[in-house]
């Protein structure tokens, strides 16, 4: 009974909840006969897909800026760091002068771009954020749906030659949505991919058990970052930073400098922002431009608050948890509403109004920091 | 009898979680009188003060004990609401104003005059129309009322100096109408010398259109100057009251102070300790910290290599922002030397470099990381300064779980912390054993010289014996200068080698612990005592 209380007030209602009414779903999807492997695959595929993107909060929320809605930032950084990797790796000719090992060469050339620039745009970003202490959250929303206008204009005046990337029979602007196939789309979960593209050594990154498939390579890779995040909160640096981020006085008296801290907390996220979305559309096999990233700081956001983090506090379970629970039942309703509903467009306004229900639902289990 | 007393609290008592603030206390006002309610930081004032005016805190913590009577008839008080048809009110310290507002709204605030229109008619007299002309009449008449000619009713709040804010919201007391006792709760605090003593001008006017007045006060100057009778309490009791003929300084002072007999540490520690005026500690030349309300405005002191030293004095008078500035958490100016070094204090952690380590007095907003556990409050300051509790790997420095789990629990030991373990979150213990937490920090810095702010405010008997009690120790067995803050004098006087009384961020005087409390009581009113005399 006493085990019983103490996992309950480890989990809190609102998991429970959730939890049960994922679990519902995946009884009724499987009962109105979908098959179970099928449905756990994508449900792994999604959770590692947006795993990244929900990992960025971290050192968000623990450096004290609190949820960074402005994850667009990082994204747009990810995504320029691919389309110009894409389009070097074109112009090089690179998939037949170095064939197997291509699509490795643009996906690292990708994340170190995308990397770098999400270091300079997150220090930038910082700074903003200090001179706004107290409103961070609502000029973080304000700065990631700009940054995403910009980027339209951006994506719009880039000149390419790779036709995977522009529209074709015009000489400037790029696709709405970019295929990966030709480079790294599947590289890391997609066995598919793997086993067409890649020597007979690499093919446990991804491969199929009966019906189920598992993305080891994606889970390695997502299972590291965790592990680096977690080590880098118990480093010198990362306990310096969840303390600017808990009391701001007490960290000033202990001879930190705060601004700097919280400086440091933006721009990792925002590269894990970068590094999260170039996994992301590793996993989906497209780039999404324009303004398909609007909306996923609020994902990234209500997936760890579901989790159970608080906008000042948040651990790397959390962003487990919340990221399963949210993409799970996004995977899992959706299948079930289809099978329920059948007219026209409803099941895509279902999943809108189930998608931002659970935002709307994480959001109001934000307990109010004191800032 | 009592009929000739406007208000009578007789017998008043009051607990706050078993902890008893007021025991048995009288006061007695008469109609037109100034009659002045004096006491140190804790005597018990504003408990008295909340009663009298119904404040919810009193009933929300199971009311209080005794009577109130008002024109010689038994009152009872519940609410502020009451207080004020009673024709009680109060001129605040915080000024109550609001900044965007003229003075004729700010003084009418609440008690607009309305006049019906059609909307009204409909919707309830809340939607009236303000009648300005006679709003703006009656706030002149109080503002005339107190001899402001010059403050014009249509002037915004904003912007205004102190002073005048302190009048307008006294006008606005003066303004309701039936007004029969004021509370001023320390109204010259924030104020220049000439306003202050405009202020006391204002008082004798109002007092001599027959309105009461309580005049709280720690400047025993003014309560000289301007007051008819007083009352004294000290530690939540009743001392004396007097008529101000029969009283003189140095007497209410020995009053305030009185003897307290009781020991706070135990005197057996064997005197070792060789201090000399060659050797020194911590230098304060010209100093000065900017802390809102706490501002040291040109300090110098020495303090002797281990020395226990105490800086006392009354509330707002700079002794809390002697510490914060030391810690870079208000910017400073002039020069501190630390053992002879200078020390560049626009540096963050500079002092923390240099073996100063610091207990605040704000323990929540300061002192801890109240969402972490015991052992990151502990080991926090040691690891960032000096690279303790941390193992390298690679380039990274990796906390050392281990060895921070096993210095914090032979702090919980040695400081006696009550808790379930090193991992429990501070924000659930006591406030006695958040204290040990937060002298625990700054000892796991194994400072030369340590700097303790306030450490006994809101913690129990018990927990305050142990940490004086350690704080003794740790000076005489490892010979770290204790640099002492607090507002309760017995503890300064059982434990310091020297006090110095700041008043008005300058220090008064360098005293010894057995002078006499005549001589503590007028050093902590700034009062010199040649003036007096």
């Amino acid at each position: 009974m006493k085990t019983l209380k103490n996992v309950y007030d480890n989990l809190g209602l609102p998991r429970l909840i959730i939890g049960l009414f994922f679990i519902f779903l995946l009884v009724t999807s499987i009962a109105l006969g979908f098959s179970p492997a099928a449905i756990f695959s994508d449900v792994i595929r999604r959770w590692l897909m947006y795993g990244t993107l929900v990992l960025a909060m971290v050192p968000g929320i623990q450096s004290g800026i609190g949820l960074n809605f402005g994850v667009s930032l990082g994204i747009s950084a990810g995504l320029l760091g691919s389309v110009l990797a894409m389009e070097i790796s074109f112009l090089r000719n690179w998939s037949e002068v170095l064939g197997a090992a291509a699509p490795w060469l643009t996906l690292l050339l990708a994340l170190l771009f995308g990397i770098i620039m999400a270091a300079v745009l997150g220090t930038l970003y910082g700074l903003l954020l200090n001179r706004v202490k107290g409103s961070e959250m609502t000029v973080s929303t304000y700065v990631g749906f700009s940054v995403i206008a910009f980027m339209n204009i951006v994506w719009l005046s880039l000149a390419f030659k790779n036709g995977e990337l522009s529209w074709p029979l015009q000489g400037q602007g790029l696709r709405n949505t970019a295929s990966l196939s030709g480079s790294f789309g599947g590289l890391l979960s997609n066995p598919d991919t793997v086993q067409a593209t890649q020597p007979a050594w690499l093919h446990w990154l991804a491969f199929k058990i009966g019906e189920f498939t598992l993305p080891l390579g994606l889970i390695l890779v997502f299972g590291l970052l965790c592990f680096f995040v977690w080590l880098f909160f118990r480093s010198k640096l990362g306990i310096a930073m969840s303390g600017a981020g808990e009391n701001q006085l007490f960290t000033t008296s202990s001879g930190i400098n705060v601004d700097k801290k919280r400086i440091q907390g933006t721009a990792i996220s925002t590269v894990l922002g970068a590094v999260g979305i170039i996994l992301y559309a590793q996993t989906y096999g497209f780039l999404q431009l324009y303004n398909a990233p609007l909306m996923m700081g609020f994902a990234s956001v209500a997936s760890i608050l579901i989790g159970g983090a608080s906008v000042q506090r948040a651990k790397i379970s959390h962003v487990l948890i919340g990221t399963l629970l949210f993409q799970g039942i996004l995977v899992t309703a959706l299948p079930v509403v289809n099978e329920v509903i059948e007219i026209g467009t409803l099941p895509e306004v279902l999943r809108i109004i189930i998608s931002n229900g659970i935002i709307l639902y994480a959001l109001s289990k934000t307990k109010g920091g004191n800032q | 009898m009592d009929d000739q007393y406007l208000l009578s609290m007789n017998n008043i008592s009051k607990e706050y979680y078993g902890n008893r603030v007021l025991k048995g206390v009288n006061i007695h006002v008469k109609p037109g009188e100034i009659h002045a309610l004096v006491g140190e930081n804790g005597a018990g004032k504003s408990t008295l003060m909340n009663i009298l005016f119904g404040m919810p805190v009193i009933f929300s913590t199971g009311g209080f004990e005794g009577e109130i009577l008002i024109n010689g008839k038994p009152t009872s008080i519940a609410s502020p609401h009451i207080a004020m048809e009673y024709g009680i009110g109060m001129v605040h310290q915080e000024f109550m104003l609001i900044p965007e507002f003229n003075v004729t709204e700010n003084i009418k605030l609440g008690r607009e005059i309305g006049e019906p229109t059609a909307l009204s008619k409909v919707f309830g007299n809340l939607l009236d129309k303000m009648n300005w002309t006679q709003m703006t009449g009656e706030a002149r008449k109080a503002l005339d009322s107190i001899g402001m000619m010059n403050i014009e009713e249509y002037t915004k709040v904003a912007g205004m100096p102190i002073g005048y804010k302190q009048f307008v919201e006294i006008a606005r007391e003066i303004d309701k109408t039936g007004i029969k006792l004021l509370v001023f709760d320390e109204p010259t605090a924030v104020l220049t010398e000439g306003e202050a003593d405009r202020l006391l001008e204002i008082m004798r006017l109002i007092a001599s259109k027959g309105i009461a007045i309580i005049f709280i006060t720690h400047r025993l100057t003014e309560v000289m100057a301007v007051a008819d009778s007083m009352t004294i309490l000290r530690d939540g009791e009743f001392v004396a009251r007097n008529e101000i003929e029969d009283i003189t300084l140095p007497n209410i002072a020995e009053l305030m102070i009185g003897r307290k007999i009781d020991k706070l540490v135990d005197d057996s520690i064997l005197e070792n300790r060789n201090l000399s005026d060659e050797k020194i500690a911590l230098e304060f030349r010209d100093y000065h910290v900017d802390m809102p309300g706490e501002r040291v405005r040109g300090m110098n002191i020495k303090i002797r290599e281990g020395e226990i030293f105490g800086l006392g004095g009354l509330a707002g008078q700079g002794k809390i922002g002697v510490a914060n500035g030391i810690m870079g958490l208000f910017d400073t100016q002039g020069d501190v030397y630390a053992f002879g070094k200078r020390l560049d204090l626009n540096k963050l952690g500079e002092a923390l470099r240099n073996d100063i380590a610091f207990v605040s007095e704000d323990r929540r907003g300061v002192g801890l990381l109240l969402g972490e556990s015991i052992e990151r409050n502990i080991t926090f300051s040691a690891m960032q300064i000096k690279d303790e509790f941390l193992k390298r790997i690679g380039p990274m420095k990796i906390l050392d779980k281990a060895r921070a789990v096993q210095h914090t629990r032979e702090m919980i030991k040695l400081l006696d912390i009550r808790c379930t373990g090193a991992s429990q979150a501070v924000g659930s213990l006591s406030g006695g054993n958040q204290q040990k937490v937060c002298l625990a920090r700054a000892i796991t810095m194994k400072p030369k010289i340590l700097i303790v702010s306030e450490p006994t405010r809101g913690i129990d008997i018990g927990a305050k014996k142990l940490v004086l009690e350690y704080l003794k120790k740790i000076n005489h067995d490892e010979g770290t200068t204790i640099v002492m803050i607090s507002s309760e004098l017995v503890e300064l006087r059982s434990l310091c080698d020297r006090i110095a009384i700041v008043s008005e961020g300058k220090v008064f005087s360098v005293m010894k612990p057995d002078e006499s409390d005549v001589a503590f009581g007028l050093a902590m009113a700034g009062v010199r005592e040649e003036a007096s005399a």
